[in-house]
């Protein structure tokens, strides 16, 4: 049961990422236009912020894992998601006030707006693998498993995204879906977690 | 910054140096010209006195522009035509703002009739202006400048540095490839906010596919009332206010009548496709910086093209 919550959240943890990456070139695009420069910046600010993200993510695994931790930080990561849909104009309007440089200014807003979820979303990957493993020999396998699913609803949240939700939701609605179903994962998994372990 | 510029700058000539294979295409069409650039392949090809830009494909099926050698004034594709035709609703623009060069058909064009009008270009990919600079009739002039940048960033500058414009013509949309936040109701109104009392729009899109109902609404949504005209391409003429009557279309047209027939330019057949009422429904949705699925809602009934 325990198993099954955290491949849970590290397959919606994926899909998230990867969904939000997606609508950040959307909301970069009225601003910042969308040229090369503006997708290089988005991609750079979210491999930038996983990089760091599972560093994070795997020192918090050194000590006494539980999966208690692991919903936080899920939860954590979807809630960061929503100062996006209160901040993006703002934001956007302050950065190109002070840069027209869509480099700059793209790599500017998207380390303002998408960083810190996507550094959260970094950590559940290494903190997911912790509690997964039970012997060090196992060690491999059960990271590949972490890997294939979260990535595996990453190539999901891609596809359903740019395919079929911007067709029938506006981008603010799909953020707060992308939240709101976080919110359920995450808290979820900490029951499951929980009536599983007494 | 300086760093990634330049390294960028390094990656921008290793991509630029990538020699393409020619394609094989039609006996008779040769290829003089070729580059992937950053954006898409770019094709110059020719076939005896007619010179083309293409992208994607050196095939005849995705021409943007072309040009006849022994008469390059003449406007040979009929978009151009129903483009410059938004001049019959204003007859003399001052300043001119063009999004889209492709091969420069346009500003050359408008440079015919208006050699003091200041014409200011936007083109998103580098290589498209050399090809247009190299391979087409077009240059630069003190009053014509052409702006390496993402269309609706320049708009936002013009906006920040005050300039208006008396024509806007979007011309920045591929065979089947649409910049979607070049069509939303925000970008149409930070549009309106640079055009003077009474300026035009002309806008070249697409004739018939799941997109038509919403362009239209969403054109309609910021300028109400536009003129539609319809061949294999699609072009919208409106207005900063008031939309001219047919009355005065018909007074520009017989002005300009004499300078457009040497490009090939015919009222008449401009105004046969002419049309200034609504059609399509009125429940559609207006495209804006949320819901902008453009290039999905322009696939959709593609087979109808």
């Amino acid at each position: 049961m325990r198993t099954f919550a955290v491949l849970g959240i590290s397959c919606w943890s994926g899909f998230l990422l990867m969904a939000l990456e997606l609508m950040s070139g959307r909301i970069l695009a009225p601003t910042f236009g969308s040229s090369i420069y503006v997708w290089g910046a988005v991609i750079t600010v979210f491999m930038l912020a996983l990089s760091i993200g599972y560093l994070i993510g795997g020192r918090m695994s050194m000590s006494e894992p539980r999966i208690a931790v692991l919903c936080g930080l899920h939860l954590l990561s979807g809630l960061l998601v929503l100062p996006i849909l209160f901040f993006e104009l703002p934001v956007l309007d302050g950065i190109f006030e002070y840069t027209q440089d869509p480099r700059l200014g793209s790599l500017l807003s998207s380390v303002i707006l998408f960083f810190l979820p996507a550094a959260v979303c970094g950590t559940v990957a290494p903190y997911a693998v912790r509690l997964l493993v039970k012997d060090s020999q196992a060690a491999g396998f059960y990271a590949g498993l972490q890997y294939f699913f979260s990535t595996a609803f990453s190539a999901a949240g891609t596809l359903l995204t740019s395919f079929y939700f911007v067709l029938i939701l506006e981008v603010d609605q799909i953020l707060m879906l992308l939240i709101g179903v976080t919110v359920f994962m995450a808290l979820s998994a900490f029951l499951i977690s929980r009536k599983s372990t007494p | 910054m300086k760093f990634c510029a330049m390294k960028f700058k390094v990656a921008l000539a290793c991509l630029a140096a990538v020699a393409l294979t020619p394609l094989p295409a039609a006996a008779e069409l040769k290829t003089i010209h070729s580059e992937k650039s950053l954006y898409r392949n770019i094709f110059v090809t020719e076939d005896g006195d007619l010179r083309c830009l293409t992208f994607r494909r050196a095939t005849a099926g995705t021409r943007q522009t072309c040009f006849e050698k022994s008469d390059p004034q003449n406007l040979y594709f009929p978009y151009a035509r129903m483009m410059m035709g938004a001049l019959y609703l204003n007859p003399n623009p001052q300043r001119i703002l063009i999004v889209g060069l492709g091969g420069g058909t346009l500003p050359m064009g408008l440079r015919g009739f208006l050699p003091d009008a200041a014409i200011d270009v936007v083109e998103i990919d580098p290589a498209v202006v050399k090809a247009a600079l190299d391979y087409f009739p077009f240059k630069e002039d003190a009053n014509l400048k052409v702006h390496t940048d993402d269309g609706r960033v320049f708009v936002k500058k013009a906006i920040k540095a005050g300039t208006k414009y008396d024509l806007v013509m979007l011309d920045a949309f591929e065979d089947d490839y649409i910049p979607e936040h070049l069509l939303t109701r925000e970008f149409l109104q930070e549009v309106k906010s640079i055009m003077t009392p009474g300026a035009v729009i002309a806008a070249n899109t697409f004739s018939s596919s799941g997109l038509y109902p919403y362009e239209s609404a969403t054109y309609a949504d910021t300028f109400g009332k536009f003129y539609n005209l319809k061949a294999a391409n699609r072009v919208i003429w409106a207005q900063n206010g008031e939309l001219a009557p047919q009355s005065t279309l018909d007074a520009n047209a017989k002005m300009l009548e004499p300078a457009f027939e040497k490009r090939g330019i015919k009222s008449g057949m401009l105004f046969l496709m002419l049309n200034g009422s609504k059609d399509w429904p009125d429940d559609t949705r207006v495209l804006t910086d949320q819901y902008a699925p453009s290039n999905l809602l322009n696939s959709r009934g593609k087979s109808n093209r």
